[in-house]
Parts: structure tokens; C-alpha cells; sequence
């Protein structure tokens, strides 16, 4: 599969390490391929490499695409570093995203960790966009520190919406901060939502994943209404490179979203 | 003036206690009130009352020379705000500040002690609610210190 | 016209088969001595066979010797695979060129060759098989895979010689070739000249040997024929233990054998380079100089490499234990899950060319003795 050339339109830092792109297509090409919350795209950086990063914009806008990238590795660096004008290579999208039909009806509760909060944002427009048909809808945002929080002004404009609950904790913090700070986990069982009537849509570092799930079951959400979002090596995203194997499933293809009961026995063992 | 016994009783850390055992410890007890930037205690000083939080919350931090004071836990309505208390040295680990305006039942320690002490089964049913605060902050704690979010290059 | 039609050929028929496929415009690859293996080369005529070798093969340990004879086909496989062909150690994948401000993406080329592969073993013809359901039937087809494939005249051969290390038979993968060629050859007792059984598999394959010298295969051939199958089956060199393997690796994620293995497994990765079922791979960007050519290749990788899951943070299976139980694992129970059939057929590879000589015939058996023994000792209480 061959990348398409896109061009970089904007970018901007959103935290330490932390930048935003939004991508938009050649003016020639036919344009971008429409993507579901959840999925995501290989990015290459010409000379450099791919990585898989998650789609963090709006499924309804269809002329550009937004990533939200930390700079960990020598690809990832090499994308933050773009500039408006400057080409990489897109393929996607791929992967089996948030099941925002299936919650319909229901109360959702996001629970994001660091930048989990990316892979998570589609969603969270698409619930908001479609508001009148699901229940009550909380998200429940814990990062490192205030520096480190993402979406910043957009957090706090949802947050003036009356019609959706919002959470924000940290690790720590200088005394400046007056909000929460604690692990995400405390803020489940005070959280305003029906469990028994919930579906929960997790996202973040896999150990944050587990104890999230761990507090969410404690309170009476069903393995079978919990979401989450694995992460594994990839090189092809279309279940032929063999890396993103997690027991038989292949995470580009089959995930990254998993529903929790699936892949309870597998999140169990070490090294899988 | 409301008796501060049903104010107690209606606190989550007292949920469904026994009725001779509030009785015992509403004569530890008393109402208190911080305003936004009180310290509720500092770091070194005796920890002789711990609090039930009504309203208003609390941030938990430390002095860090050359960082300044870090906050690692924020608490508010039905939470238990200090748990040194009930072991030696009996002195706080860390500064207590109110970051709103906060109400709150104070438990004179050094007077639950001793009633505890005078009757044991007041003290395992202090023990038994304490507990569970305790291993859940741990367990919280650890999951702080993994710093998880962090980079691990 | 049943397709199944036999004759017999003698070598010099066998010459004449070389010659056509190479006039007919194909590469013409099989077995041949090499490096002190018999490795899968260009033939020019037959003469390039290994005619008179065979192979030792045992856990940890390859070497060649001479036969008393002048058999073609008269050893095992070696430490090569058909997919050395098809599926290439290196596979040019796009180039990208810049040219002022525009970036034209250029894919590579699906390569024209087209191959006959000559000696292909039953369980080669199963892993070939087995490649195609992962590089082709899934919902993304590889296209170098695939253009290659589709082209391939394939001249299978009926072991005359199980391996050392070969449990086809227990992985019903031979030794007989049943599907997947165009003509099949069974090596037979010749006097003077060797003799070969010629089974037709295909169109292709019947055209072909209309061309070449031939005579009708008599009922006395078609037993020998049989004979020399049915002996091959039965001096197996191992077996698979006959136990639902999925079932037992896939209850026994944290049996203590994985430990015992990984003090044994170097990681080396030989395992899965001489596999003729592994498929993972790796790609890799380069550029020139200046920046402004750029591509990107495929390699073969392996799951045993420390990279192979490396995430921000580190690898997911930093311990050997950890690698060594993914290969097994993948290879016997979730390939199942993945793509209908197990990933191994029994070539027995991974146990010859292993340094340390791991069987995983012996590793399946023994977890399942534990397995067993702990069925027996709960029975007991």
C-alpha cells in the first residue's frame, strides 16, 4: 500500500513533546478518505519513516484531518517538527473504532488518560453532536500535571455546556492548579452516571487502562459495555507485517478497539 | 444550634455506625470552617485532629525545595482529610489548605485515642472504617508513582 | 480427461521438462548444493541437481553425504524455502521523488519473472498454501506476493526419504503431494537410467508433458510408486504428539515449560528465516543524500527480535520466555484462530537449523505429559 502525499496545514504545541497537526489533501487529489471515531492513519515522514498515530478531529468535517502527536521516537519527532506547507504520507484509515452506535440510549462515561484523550475526542464530538440520543455523557480526563493537560480551551468550552459533565485530575501539581488532583480511578465512584445503564470508553496508558476498568467494574459496568483502546507495534496496519499481533487478534485490524470481556483473559498475562 | 450527632452520623465515614459508638465519638467532635487559603494543619506539626469534610475541598501537598509546594491529592465532601493520627509520632506528613471555602467535622485524636483505647470494640470499628481509606490511597499512590503519563525514554 | 493422468519419464525426459519450461520463458529455480546445504538456486540443466546427495538432518545438526546411488530428489529439504521466491528477504515497496514542490509517490513494480520451481515438497506445497490464505485471501492482498505466485509452474516431488527432523506425516502434510502443482514426480528404482512417475496436476501441466518423452505408466510403476510414499511415511523422523495442540498451548500460557525453553533459546531467529510458513516482516525508509528520493522497502523480521514490539516505553516482550512462547504459540494454536489451519506442516526446519537443537514436537509433548500427569495426580486425591 502506498502512502498519499498530504500537506500539512496547521500546527500547534498543546503541551510539553506535544503538537497538533491538521492535515489537509494535495490540491489535485480527490481528497481525504472519511474515518470513523477510534480509527487511525500511518504517517510517513519522507526519508525518515511511518508510525500508526489515531485520528483526533471530527468525523463530520471531511477536508482535513487532525493528529495529536507526542514526540517519542525519531518518526514522531520528525512529524512535530513539520511545518505548514511540508508534505508526508498518508495511509487509512484503519482499525475498528468507538462503538458509538451501540451506546446509543445509554449513558457513556469516557475515561481518558494522558493523551488517551486523542483517540477519544472524535468520539466525544460525535456524542455531543448527537447529544439527544444517548443519556447522560461524562468524561473523566486524568493526566501527569496541569502543564501536560491537552484540548485545554476546548475542555473548558464543553465544560460550559450544561448537558455533559467534565472531570479534570492530575498526578500532581504546583498550587497554582485547584482542581482535582489523584488518579483518574477516584474520580469513577463519584462520577454522575447510571453504571448498570453505561457505556464506558476507555483510553490511555495500558496500566491506567487496567485499574480505570478495574474501578468501572467495581461499580457495575458490565465487562461487555466497556470499550478500550490497545496499542502495538505496527508496520503495515493491514494484519500482514505480524507485529501488532496481541494473542490471535491483530490490533490494526481487529482493534484497536476491544470490547473489555474480549480481551480480559489476554490483559491478564504479562508480555503478550 | 443542630446537634452535631445526626451531622456525624449522615458523614460517609460514620455510614450505618452503630448508635452507641457515635455517641462516644461526638464527645471528640466539633464543627469547624476554613476559608479559601486556610492551612487545615502543616507538615511537622502534632497531628491532634483529623477532619470529615462537608463542603469545600482540600489540597494535600508537600514543599519541594526550588519547586515550591506540590500538591499530590485534592479531597472534598464525605472524605476523611488526615491519616496520621492513630500511630506514633502522631505528627503530619504533609499540609493540609483549604482551596475553597470548607466545613468540616474536626475529631479531636488524642480524645478518640483514648476512647479507643477504653473500649476496644470502638476501636475496631474505627480500625475497620479507617482501613479501607488507607489501602485505597496506597493503592492510589502506587498507581501516582508509576507516572504512568510520563515519558520513558 | 481426468487430470490425473500418469506416465513415466526417464532423466532424459526430466532434461527436456528443464528445457521446455526455460524456452516457455520461466526461471527455472530448485535444488542444488550450495554453501554445504542443498539450497534453492537457478538450473540450468539437470545436471545442477544434487544427483547422489542426501542430507543428515537431527536436532541442531545438517550435513550432507553421498548416496550409494544416483537418486535426483533423494534427501529432505534444507534450510531454504519456496518463499525465498515469492515472498523475497528484501521487497522494494514505493519511491517517492521531489521535484520543486510537488512529491510524486511512485509504487514498485510487481517484478515479471515468472518461476518453475522444481522439487517442490509436499510440505512445501502446504505452506505455499498456507502463505497464500495469509498474503492473499485476507481482506488486503499483497500484490508482489501475489503477482509472483499466480505465474508459478510448479513440479512437485513425492519424497523418496523422510528427514531426520520431518513429522509431515503427523501434521497431514504429506509425504504424498495431493493439490497445489502441476506435475508431481516419484523417483523409482531405475536400472540403468532413473526413472520417474509423472502425475499431471494441472493444464498447464498436461501440455507440458505432451512435449516431453514419455511412456504410459504401467500398474507395476504406479505400486512401486506407492511403495516408495508408504516408506517415507512410515521412517518419519518425529511426530506431533496427537493432541489438540491449540487447546493445550492456549490453556498453558504461564506453564513453567516456556522458562525451561527460554534458558535454552538463543533468540537467534533461525526458527523463523528457515520456517516456510513465517510471514512477518519489517519495512524500512531510506532517502538519498539530498532528500529528495526517498523509499521504502520491505525485509523479513522475526518475532524474536527485540524490536519486533517495541512501543514507546519498551518492548512488550522484553523476555525470551515471553518471544519464544509468541512463535509457538502463533504457530500452533492462533494461527488456527487467524487463518483456519495450523501454521506448521511438519518440514521439521526449525528443529535442524535451531543451534540448540529445540523440537517443538517435544516441547508440545511436554506440556502435555504435565497436563496429563496433573489430570492423573488430581484423579488420585
Amino acid at each position: 500500500m502506498v502512502p498519499h502525499v498530504v500537506r500539512v496545514k496547521k500546527r500547534r504545541r498543546e503541551a510539553p513533546q506535544v503538537y497538533t497537526l491538521e492535515i489537509e489533501a494535495e490540491a489535485d487529489e480527490q481528497g481525504l478518505v472519511p474515518f470513523r471515531a477510534g480509527q487511525f492513519s500511518m504517517l510517513t515522514v519522507f526519508g525518515v519513516g511511518e508510525v500508526p498515530i489515531s485520528i483526533s478531529g471530527d468525523t463530520a468535517v471531511s477536508d482535513r484531518l487532525i493528529y495529536t502527536i507526542r514526540a517519542v521516537g525519531p518518526v514522531s519527532k520528525a512529524l512535530v517538527e513539520l511545518r505548514p506547507g511540508d508534505p508526508l504520507g498518508l495511509r487509512g484509515p484503519f482499525g475498528r473504532g468507538w462503538p458509538m452506535t451501540e451506546a446509543e440510549g445509554k449513558d457513556v462515561v469516557v475515561v481518558a488518560g494522558g493523551l488517551g484523550l486523542a483517540p477519544l475526542r472524535p468520539a466525544l464530538y460525535h456524542l455531543m453532536a448527537a447529544r439527544e440520543r444517548y443519556g447522560e455523557i461524562v468524561l473523566l480526563y486524568g493526566t501527569r500535571s496541569p502543564d501536560d493537560i491537552v484540548f485545554r480551551r476546548e475542555l473548558e468550552r464543553w465544560r460550559r455546556r450544561l448537558d455533559i459533565d467534565i472531570e479534570v485530575t492530575v498526578d500532581h501539581a504546583l498550587t497554582a492548579w485547584h482542581g482535582h488532583v489523584g488518579v483518574v480511578t477516584t474520580l469513577i465512584p463519584r462520577a454522575a452516571f447510571d453504571p448498570e445503564e453505561a457505556v464506558a470508553l476507555v483510553c490511555g496508558p495500558e496500566v491506567m487502562m487496567r485499574f480505570a476498568i478495574g474501578a468501572l467494574g467495581d461499580i457495575g459496568v458490565a465487562p461487555a459495555a466497556t470499550y478500550l483502546s490497545m496499542e502495538r507495534n505496527m508496520k503495515c496496519a493491514v494484519g500482514l507485517c505480524g507485529h501488532c499481533q496481541f494473542g490471535a487478534a491483530f490490533v490494526c485490524r481487529d482493534g484497536p478497539v476491544f470490547r473489555f470481556d474480549r480481551i480480559r483473559d489476554l490483559l491478564k498475562l504479562k508480555e503478550v | 444550634m443542630e446537634s452535631l450527632e445526626p451531622i456525624l452520623r449522615s458523614h460517609r465515614f460514620f455510614a450505618g455506625i452503630d448508635k452507641a459508638f457515635s455517641g462516644l465519638v461526638i464527645g471528640c467532635a466539633k464543627n469547624v470552617r476554613f476559608e479559601a487559603g486556610q492551612y487545615l494543619f502543616k507538615e511537622g506539626d502534632d497531628a491532634d485532629r483529623f477532619y470529615l469534610i462537608r463542603e469545600g475541598r482540600i489540597a494535600i501537598e508537600v514543599a519541594v525545595p526550588g519547586r515550591g509546594a506540590i500538591t499530590f491529592l485534592t479531597l472534598g465532601e464525605g472524605e476523611i482529610v488526615g491519616v496520621s493520627w492513630p500511630i506514633p509520632p502522631y505528627r503530619w506528613m504533609f499540609s493540609a489548605k483549604a482551596l475553597d471555602r470548607v466545613r468540616a467535622i474536626a475529631i479531636d485524636a488524642k480524645c478518640l485515642r483514648q476512647k479507643c483505647e477504653d473500649d476496644h470494640d470502638l476501636g475496631y470499628e474505627m480500625m475497620k472504617r479507617f482501613m479501607p481509606i488507607l489501602i485505597e490511597r496506597l493503592h492510589a499512590t502506587r498507581m501516582q508513582m508509576l507516572d504512568v503519563y510520563g515519558s520513558h525514554d | 480427461m481426468t487430470l490425473s493422468e500418469k506416465a513415466i519419464v526417464t532423466d532424459e525426459g526430466l532434461e527436456a521438462l528443464l528445457q521446455a519450461l526455460k524456452s516457455l520463458g520461466y526461471r527455472v529455480v530448485g535444488p542444488t548444493l550450495g554453501d554445504g546445504a542443498i539450497v534453492y538456486d537457478d538450473i540450468g540443466e539437470l545436471s545442477d541437481l544434487p544427483i547422489g546427495w542426501t542430507d543428515e538432518q537431527e536436532a541442531g545438526h545438517y550435513r550432507l553425504s553421498r548416496r550409494g546411488d544416483r537418486a535426483f530428489f533423494g534427501y529432505a529439504v534444507g534450510p531454504q524455502s519456496w518463499k525465498k521466491f515469492l515472498y523475497p528477504p528484501l521487497q522494494s515497496l514505493w519511491t517517492a521523488k521531489q521535484e520543486g514542490t510537488a512529491l510524486q509517490v511512485t509504487a514498485a513494480p510487481v517484478a515479471e519473472e515468472r518461476f518453475a520451481f522444481i522439487g517442490v515438497r509436499a510440505c512445501e506445497l502446504h505452506a505455499m498454501a498456507i502463505q497464500d490464505r495469509v498474503l492473499m485471501n485476507g481482506a488486503y492482498a499483497d500484490p508482489h506476493y501475489q503477482g509472483r505466485r499466480r505465474e508459478t509452474f510448479i513440479v512437485a516431488v513425492n519424497c523418496g526419504t523422510a528427514g531426520g527432523t520431518c513429522f509431515c506425516v503427523s501434521m497431514d502434510s504429506g509425504p504424498r503431494v495431493d493439490a497445489g502443482f502441476d506435475l508431481a514426480l516419484t523417483e523409482l528404482d531405475g536400472a540403468e537410467n532413473s526413472r520417474f512417475l509423472v502425475e499431471v496436476g494441472s493444464e498447464a501441466g498436461r501440455s507440458l508433458l505432451e512435449r516431453l518423452p514419455s511412456r504410459p505408466a504401467d500398474s507395476a510403476a504406479l505400486a512401486e510408486a506407492d511403495a516408495v510414499v508408504a516408506r517415507t511415511a512410515q521412517s518419519m523422523g518425529r511426530a506431533m504428539p496427537p493432541v489438540d495442540v491449540r487447546e493445550l498451548l492456549l490453556q498453558n500460557p504461564e506453564h513453567p515449560r516456556w522458562d525451561e525453553v527460554a534458558a535454552r533459546c538463543l533468540g537467534c531467529a533461525n526458527c523463523t528465516m528457515v520456517c516456510p510458513t513465517c510471514f512477518c516482516s519489517s519495512t524500512e525508509d531510506g532517502s538519498d543524500l539530498t532528500g529528495t528520493e526517498t523509499s521504502r522497502q520491505r525485509r523479513w523480521d522475526s518475532c524474536f527480535t527485540m524490536d519486533f514490539s517495541y512501543i514507546h516505553g519498551g518492548s512488550v516482550r522484553p523476555s525470551l520466555q515471553a518471544r519464544y512462547r509468541q512463535w509457538m504459540t502463533h504457530k500452533l494454536a492462533t494461527w488456527h484462530d487467524q487463518f483456519g489451519t495450523s501454521g506448521c506442516v511438519g518440514c521439521g526446519r526449525c528443529i535442524t537449523w535451531c543451534p540448540v537443537g529445540i523440537d517443538i514436537t517435544e516441547e508440545v509433548r511436554a506440556i502435555d505429559d504435565s497436563q496429563k500427569a496433573k489430570i492423573e495426580g488430581e484423579k488420585g486425591d
